[in-house]
């Protein structure tokens, strides 16, 4: 079984996230999308876990699976505290922090 | 000192070889102690000691007195070769190889020192009391001129050439606190700064000399340089004896450090006659006589001694004819002897005795005549002018016998004190050198000149003073150390007498052999006394005969003009010295504003303009960094491919 589809998918996956980050305004969504390139890469990892006979690349993408999970928590934790204090979920709004 | 006479020089100059102080030389320290004791209570006391502050003044300094007599007494028990007497204070400074001992040196040189300081000093304390009755600051001006006999007894006393650097920096400081004594006066404070700015250049000579010392031989000390100053190299005990030269320069103000003293005359009239004409200002004559084991090795440095000495003593003398104020003549005056001693100093083991002999007698009369012309302002209401005096020799007799006693000294009357100083030199010079005679005997002449001009219009001719004046004579305090000093200007030639001073110098500054005049010693004093009557004489036809204006004249000669500017000095400190350092410090200002500081600045104002254009990178929008993030990943992707592939 050859493993370049998996690694393609893998790519358009990636490539879907990443562009999802860069033109996506909503917190919600963005975050999604970075799970989406989180996701990508477990897959990429797992493909090449499989083609080395070896299990590195599935112990690493538990990692990033428990990794993910946290983040998750504590990034939702704090969209919606945004969105209590703000009305509104919109990462252009969020812009206070800067020079 | 001729070039035939060097070997022999191994001889004549005395190695320095002291015995431990013992009875009443034991309280050598004393001596020193008491002063500085006395300045220290009436600066520290305050206003509670106003009321006894200046008995306590003169009585330290009478003390002193005391003490030195007992010293010079003892001194006198001892045989020739034992009159040196050394003792041990303290170790001063311990750095290392380093070591100097403060220590006190008494010999025949600073037995007589001590009785000048104390004795003229004390005479000038009692009238002191006098002087001052109506200043307000009175104790603090005793104060301070007690602080001054300490310092000049350290340097007369010191043992090491770092303890006179000690008494040395001591006077300086004590002379520019009396010379600013009436600080509310814009002038006298800028006269008090012009003299310690120009003693500093003097003073670096001192260091440098010291410093030099201490690298060629190790130590300080007079008595073991004495024993080894031959061995060192010729270049260096040249150098060693112009440093010595500058410093003595700057304190006794010599040409080219000569522009200070007419200034200092702004001090109180006592300050003038103790500091700046009997005690400090001899200063330089004492380094250089006490460094004879120097001098005598340096031919060349001795010789700048004597065209110091030859040129500032008709220096001071064509500035003493021209002025007005009666005691910037005397201070031309005072620049011109110490001219004569400097000129006596150079010239070797035949002079430094009667440079020494000459300083004892200056030191009296000068001293008198400030005290008088002190006398005559107090008459006056401290007008200065001897164009408001005239007559004044019957309005304050005391001053003005006493006075004239001092004059006769200085201009070499015979039989008086200066008669006899001034000879021994002029001698001396003709014998070692004909130019230097010549300019030994014109100072004599200019002396009896501007010294009978000042006499003349100061106690005779028309009275010239305004009607609201009432000339009187001074207190008892005032004119009793007046006639103790006219006196001393009298008799000062007793000295001489069978020949004492020389004998009683010669285990410190050598024996010297007999020199040959050119003539016979009795033509040279008669031509001397000549000359002096000629100076005498065109002084009472340009003067006494005349009516003497009330206002100087305007329309003078070149000549005149010359001298009533000091002959240029201070001009010329301004074109070479003041003006160019203006402008260097001016340029390195600017470059320093502009090249260090624009280089400096120029630099933080670039990173600054950069830092500020990079911050608003720094946007606060979570995409734009993501959108860097990516930008930054792809380009490391890139190189890591470009890199492997590549």
């Amino acid at each position: 079984m050859s493993e370049t589809p998996f690694l393609v998918l893998s790519a358009i996956l990636f490539t879907i996230g990443a562009v999802g980050v860069l033109t996506r305004r909503n917190a919600l969504v963005l975050f999604m999308c970075v799970e989406l390139m989180l996701n990508a890469t477990n897959l990429a990892l797992v493909t090449f876990s499989r083609v080395h006979g070896n299990l590195h690349g599935q112990v690493t993408a538990f990692f990033v699976m428990v990794v993910a999970a946290a983040e998750v928590v504590v990034g939702l934790a704090i969209i919606v505290t945004i969105f209590r204090t703000r009305r509104s979920a919109s990462v252009d709004d969020a812009s206070l922090l800067k020079y | 000192m001729t070039t035939a006479l060097l070997p022999s020089l191994a001889e004549s100059v005395p190695v320095i070889e002291t015995a431990p102080a013992d009875g009443v030389l034991s309280l050598l320290w004393l001596i020193i102690a008491l002063p500085a004791l006395g300045a220290a209570v009436l600066l520290l006391g305050g206003r509670r000691a106003d009321a006894w502050g200046h008995l306590l003044g003169v009585g330290t300094v009478a003390g002193s007195f005391l003490l030195s007599v007992l010293a010079f007494v003892s001194l006198m028990g001892r045989g020739a070769e034992e009159r040196s007497v050394s003792q041990h204070l303290y170790t001063w400074v311990e750095a290392g190889s380093f070591t100097v001992d403060a220590g006190l040196l008494l010999d025949p040189l600073s037995a007589l020192f001590l009785l000048l300081i104390t004795g003229v000093g004390g005479i000038i304390h009692v009238y002191s009391v006098g002087y001052m009755a109506h200043d307000p600051r009175r104790r603090r001006f005793f104060g301070y001129l007690n602080l001054f006999v300490a310092a000049m007894l350290v340097l007369v006393l010191a043992d090491t050439y770092l303890g006179v650097f000690l008494g040395w920096e001591g006077v300086g400081l004590a002379s520019y606190l009396l010379i600013g004594f009436w600080q509310h006066k814009p002038s006298a404070a800028a006269a008090a700064k012009k003299a310690f700015v120009v003693n500093r250049v003097g003073d670096l000579g001192m260091a440098l000399g010291v410093m030099l010392l201490f690298a060629t031989f190790g130590t300080t000390a007079f008595a073991e340089i004495s024993a080894v100053a031959s061995e060192a190299s010729d270049a260096v005990l040249t150098v060693l004896g112009l440093l010595l030269l500058l410093a003595a320069c700057g304190k006794s103000a010599q040409v080219p450090l000569q522009s200070w003293l007419l200034d200092a005359m702004e001090g109180p009239t006592p300050v003038s006659a103790l500091i700046h004409a009997a005690t400090m200002v001899t200063a330089g004559v004492y380094l250089i006589v006490r460094s004879n084991f120097i001098y005598e090795a340096a031919p060349v440095a001795q010789s700048a001694v004597v065209v110091v000495g030859a040129v500032t003593l008709l220096w001071g003398a064509v500035i003493g004819c021209a002025k007005d104020d009666i005691k910037k003549a005397l201070a031309g005056s005072t620049m011109s002897q110490i001219g004569y001693m400097m000129l006596a100093a150079g010239l070797g083991v035949a002079g430094y005795a009667f440079a020494i002999f000459h300083l004892l007698t200056h030191g009296f009369f000068k001293a008198n005549m400030f005290l008088g012309a002190g006398s005559v302002m107090h008459a006056m209401d401290d007008d200065v002018d001897m164009r408001h005096y005239g007559a004044l020799q019957k309005m304050l007799p005391v001053t003005f016998l006493t006075f004239a006693m001092g004059y006769l000294a200085i201009i070499g009357f015979p039989g008086f004190s200066g008669f006899w100083s001034k000879d021994k030199i002029i001698e001396t010079a003709f014998s070692e050198n004909l130019v230097v005679g010549l300019a030994a005997l014109l100072g004599a002449g200019i002396t009896a000149f501007y010294m009978t001009r000042l006499m003349l219009m100061t106690f005779f001719g028309e009275k010239r003073w305004d009607k609201s004046v009432h000339p009187h004579e001074s207190p008892k305090v005032m004119t009793v150390p007046l006639i103790v000093l006219a006196a001393l200007s009298v008799l000062g030639g007793f000295l001489l007498l069978g020949n004492w001073v020389v004998d009683w110098l010669e285990p410190v500054v050598g024996h010297a052999e007999h020199h040959e005049l050119p003539v016979s010693p009795l033509v040279l004093t008669t031509i001397i006394t000549l000359v002096v009557a000629a100076g005498v004489a065109l002084a009472w036809f340009l003067v006494g005969k005349r009516d003497v204006p009330r206002v100087a004249p305007a329309n003078v000669s070149v000549f005149t003009r010359a001298a009533r500017a000091d002959l240029y000095g201070d001009a010329m400190n301004e074109a070479l010295l003041m003006r160019p350092g203006d402008r260097f410090v001016g340029g390195v200002t600017t470059f320093d504003d502009s090249g260090v500081d624009g280089a400096v600045n120029g630099t933080a104002a670039t990173f600054a303009g950069m830092s500020g254009r990079m911050r608003r990178w720094q946007n606060g929008y979570v995409r734009s960094y993501a959108l860097s993030l990516f930008g930054g990943a792809l380009l490391v992707l890139v190189v890591l491919l470009a890199v492997n592939l590549g």
